[in-house]
């Protein structure tokens, strides 16, 4: 084994683990809902190349308002899914989309793009 | 816009006291869509702009949500003035199309289109571009020609006409996969941007070191045909995928574009031809043959045939009269008729049945979890396994080749695994599903229940409103011992005068059944009704009686031998008997029963032709319910079930292993219905049925099951298709771009032809979920 070869086999291997630590470790952004004086619950989110924050986390049996702002246009995050409760919204590029619902239950709900690549956590407490 | 009378949840009090109102003044709220505000300052100014206008009561507006909630005097000012106040402050209210859910429909449309024309742009432009770099990269291939062209010049030619390639064609890979990185998530377009960008660099190097690599002993190669065709090829999957997508929702679409655009309503006292979005409740609308009714409603006057086909699924045309329901974006046939609005916007069965059928699409299939928790890790192991691939490469191949053996397998291994595939799996059959049914009045739920619906095994039906129609009808009129100079019409009339004036189901049955024989219309005078016994009137100067035979007996009329023995036969058949006399002697018997469906027996022929049980269950007699059964060909049944032991009955076949469907009419049959792996309810359109149902059936008629069964299978069937095709993709493509057969076939996988793979995945799963479209069912 020659010197590059040793650079390239011990740069592949840190590289691999760089990227395990990376995208797995990666660490959360939490926001907790603002609660207006009429109860809703609203979170502005931040659409660009994920979700920023990407765990909300909001009260049981109060409206939840979720503001997604999409600062972008690329293909992959044009939908929003919330399967637990249904929602399949489209989300306009440069454009405020509120989604609004009624969390009845606790517990961790995820929300993802259409293809499940970008991910957050409505957490109901 | 939308109004309400109540105020909005998401209303919030301004500042400062609303002023003193005076007594019995109704106030109403409404929402407005606001354009043009970019920041705090104008929602302020806005809000402002609107608290200050004479008759508002209290103003909000939303800078995220664009929108203002307004409560207003209704008696001081109306929309068009709250808009005039907005367009005053220099902003402009955006009226969707249409009112409320089906709005702003087609603004979006519009950006998709304008989104795809972009799309399609760059798709051209890399085509155009690769379709010359190609041959240009295969110069190399000719010795003959290579000696005549410099190689650093052509590297040169090449890096320039790739450049516009990657700035603009695929520009938005690179910015998306920066954009991730900055949240450090991974997406289809990292594995493309690292993919390209690593080939391109390398290219780059080449073109402008190629001492420093001929000094490493290695041929200065550039992949930049590699790099464009990449681009080209994944924007082709992209504009494939993006027109598959459309089609996809395409059923939505449709529905929405069923909607009328305006009414005639009268107003005044005059005919006016007004947009839809201003039709109030209680308005009078005029429907003419050949229109489109409005929105949902009562008729109030006239008769008419209508089409509800686009509703129910039901392709013969329903008759309706005074007082039955009409529904929005039906078709009247035949005749004119006026009708007072019941619903509108929101409210209309249109409407709600576009918001379920959205909000199946939105929902998650049991199946497809799996699938999730495997794109959600995807894109960085793939990432590791591309690297793992390089240094692999690097270290088992001959020194001259190794680095250009390594990135071609590396960018290889990016390239096609990119798991759009899998994303779109389940979606996008459940799209089209959902929306199929929808067009045949089947209204899934959501996609669980289309997963349960596949499983079933036994199909347990509620006889009365289901199997049967849910209404007593005549089922047998026989005449006995006719009075002199009276034939079997006359007498027939005679007795429907009398039934006319009594509200009782069983006299409505012979009303029916007379109107439909077409007898002449009398006059009763006198009506008397016997309370558990029948009723009695006066018609052309003789006594008229009908009710059971008690009735009879108490005003002494004396039973033949014949009619006891006709009643006899009629009660062995488990009819209801009513007896008929005129002027003290007996003149008739009606046999009256729940019918059967004309289509029940069929349909049920079809669900055991399909290999699934199908169980009755009824609170008949067990005599009744034999004779039913026996009808329809159905051989195990229920009888003398209680409403409220009908869930344990569910609970029962469920003891049994089984995977039960339950078919009920969805008012009393609620908790059976919740108690089934999977509740059809029939008939529906109210909320209670939608709620407690998995599935709703929007015709009364059994073949809808066998439609909901067998739209279930097909749609399982394509996602299992679907997950099989991107799992193949993905799972065969990774080790064949790392070069897995190598050492035994010499195969390595191009990297432009791992890009067309990638493409295809995508376009085969979307290909292979719209052939359910074109499914029978």
């Amino acid at each position: 084994m020659d010197t590059t070869e040793i650079i390239v086999l011990l740069g592949g291997m840190a590289s691999i683990g760089f990227v395990g630590w990376f995208f797995f470790m990666a660490p959360h952004q939490v926001a907790t809902a603002v609660s207006s004086s009429s109860g809703v619950q609203q979170v502005d989110i931040m659409v660009k190349g994920g979700y920023s924050p990407n765990v909300i986390e909001v009260e049981k049996d109060k409206p939840v308002q979720l503001n997604f702002y999409r600062d972008e246009d690329n293909s992959c995050s044009e939908e929003l899914l919330l399967p637990d409760f249904q929602i399949r919204r489209e989300l306009a590029p440069f454009q405020t989309t509120a989604v609004e619902l009624l969390p009845r239950q606790a517990g961790t709900f995820e929300f993802t793009c259409g293809m499940h690549m970008l991910r957050g956590q409505l957490v109901v407490k | 816009m939308n109004t309400t009378s109540a105020p909005s949840p998401s209303q919030v009090p301004t500042p400062g006291e609303p002023a003193n109102l005076p007594p019995n003044t109704t106030t109403e709220t409404t929402t407005l869509n606001i354009e043009g505000m970019t920041c705090a300052s104008c929602s302020n100014f806005v809000e402002r702009a609107l608290s200050r206008t004479p008759g508002v009561q209290r103003a909000t507006v939303n800078l995220a949500s664009e929108k203002a909630t307004v409560e207003f005097l209704p008696t001081q000012i109306d929309k068009a003035g709250l808009r005039a106040a907005v367009e005053q402050a220099g902003y402009a209210v955006h009226e969707p199309v249409a009112a409320g859910v089906l709005g702003s429909d087609e603004e979006l449309a519009q950006r998709k289109a304008a989104a795809y024309r972009k799309l399609l742009r760059r798709f051209w432009v890399a085509v155009a571009l690769a379709a010359i770099i190609m041959p240009l990269s295969m110069v190399m291939l000719w010795p003959a020609l290579m000696q005549r062209v410099s190689m650093p010049v052509l590297n040169y030619v090449q890096l320039l006409l790739t450049l516009p390639v990657l700035l603009y064609s695929g520009r938005e890979f690179y910015v998306s996969a920066w954009n991730g990185l900055r949240h450090r998530t991974a997406s289809m377009d990292t594995l493309i941007a690292v993919g390209t960008g690593a080939a391109f660099l390398y290219s780059l190097a080449a073109t402008l070191i190629p001492n420093w690599f001929m000094r490493q002993g290695l041929m200065p190669e550039v992949y930049y045909d590699t790099t464009a065709t990449i681009i080209a090829l994944i924007l082709l999957g992209k504009v494939l995928e993006s027109r598959a997508k459309q089609r996809t929702s395409a059923a939505i679409r449709a529905l929405m574009d069923l909607q009328a655009k305006t009414a005639r309503v009268v107003r005044h006292g005059q005919e006016v031809d007004i947009p839809i979005e201003e039709v109030r409740l209680n308005d009078i609308v005029l429907v003419r043959p050949g229109e489109k009714v409005a929105t949902d409603g009562v008729i109030t006057e006239g008769r008419s045939a209508l089409d509800e086909a686009m509703l129910t699924g039901e392709s013969l045309p329903v008759e309706k009269k005074v007082g039955d329901p009409v529904f929005g974006a039906t078709l009247n046939k035949t005749g004119s008729f006026r009708f007072q609005v019941t619903k509108v916007g929101h409210e209309t069965m249109l409407a709600q049945i576009v918001k379920l059928v959205e909000e199946a699409q939105g929902s998650r299939a049991p199946i497809q979890r799996l699938a999730d928790k495997v794109s959600a890790v995807f894109v960085p192991i793939v990432v590791m396994i591309a690297i793992a691939t390089f240094v692999v490469w690097f270290l088992a191949a001959p020194e001259a080749t190794r680095l250009p053996l390594a990135l071609v397998n590396f960018v290889a291994v990016l390239i096609i695994a990119c798991p759009c595939a899998l994303g779109l799996a389940t979606p996008t059959a459940i799209m089209v599903g959902t929306g199929k049914g929808a067009e045949h009045g089947v209204l899934i739920r959501n996609a669980e229940a289309l997963e349960k619906a596949y499983q079933v095994n036994t199909v347990l039906l509620d006889k009365t409103g289901t199997i049967t129609r849910g209404e007593p009808a005549v089922t047998d009129f026989i005449p006995l011992n006719l009075p002199p100079s009276t034939d079997q019409a006359s007498v027939l009339a005679m007795l429907t005068a009398l039934e006319r004036q009594s509200e009782h189901p069983l006299a409505e049955a012979v009303v029916r059944y007379a109107d439909a024989q077409g007898v002449a219309s009398l006059l009763a005078a006198d009506f008397q009704a016997y309370e558990g016994r029948g009723a009695g009137a006066t018609v052309e100067g003789q006594r008229v009686l009908i009710g059971n035979r008690r009735l009879l007996e108490e005003h002494n009329v004396l039973l033949t031998p014949a009619s006891t023995e006709a009643a006899d036969r009629l009660l062995d058949e488990a009819k209801t008997v009513l007896y008929a006399a005129i002027g003290g002697q007996i003149v008739a018997l009606f046999g009256v029963a729940d019918t059967v469906r004309e289509t029940s027996a069929a349909a049920i022929r079809e669900l055991q032709r399909q290999g699934l049980e199908v169980v009755m269950m009824t609170g008949d007699n067990q005599q009744t319910a034999a004779k039913v059964a026996q009808q329809v060909g159905i051989t195990r049944f229920f009888a003398e079930v209680l409403p409220q032991d009908k869930a344990s009955k569910v609970k029962a076949l469920q003891a049994e292993g089984r995977i039960v469907a339950m078919v009920g009419d969805g008012i009393n049959d609620a908790p059976a219905l919740a108690q089934a792996d999977l509740g059809l309810a029939m008939g529906g359109g109210t909320d209670v049925a939608m709620e407690a149902a998995g599935i709703t059936l929007m015709r009364s008629d059994l073949n809808g099951v066998v439609t909901a069964l067998r739209l279930s299978r097909q749609t399982m069937r394509t996602i299992r298709q679907n997950l099989f095709f991107a799992f193949v993709y993905n799972t065969l493509g990774i080790p064949i771009a790392a070069g897995l057969l190598y050492p035994f076939t010499g195969w390595l996988l191009s990297p432009m032809l791992a890009a067309a793979a990638m493409a295809l995945s995508s376009v085969s799963v979307l290909t292979n979920s719209l052939r359910l479209r074109a499914a029978k069912v």
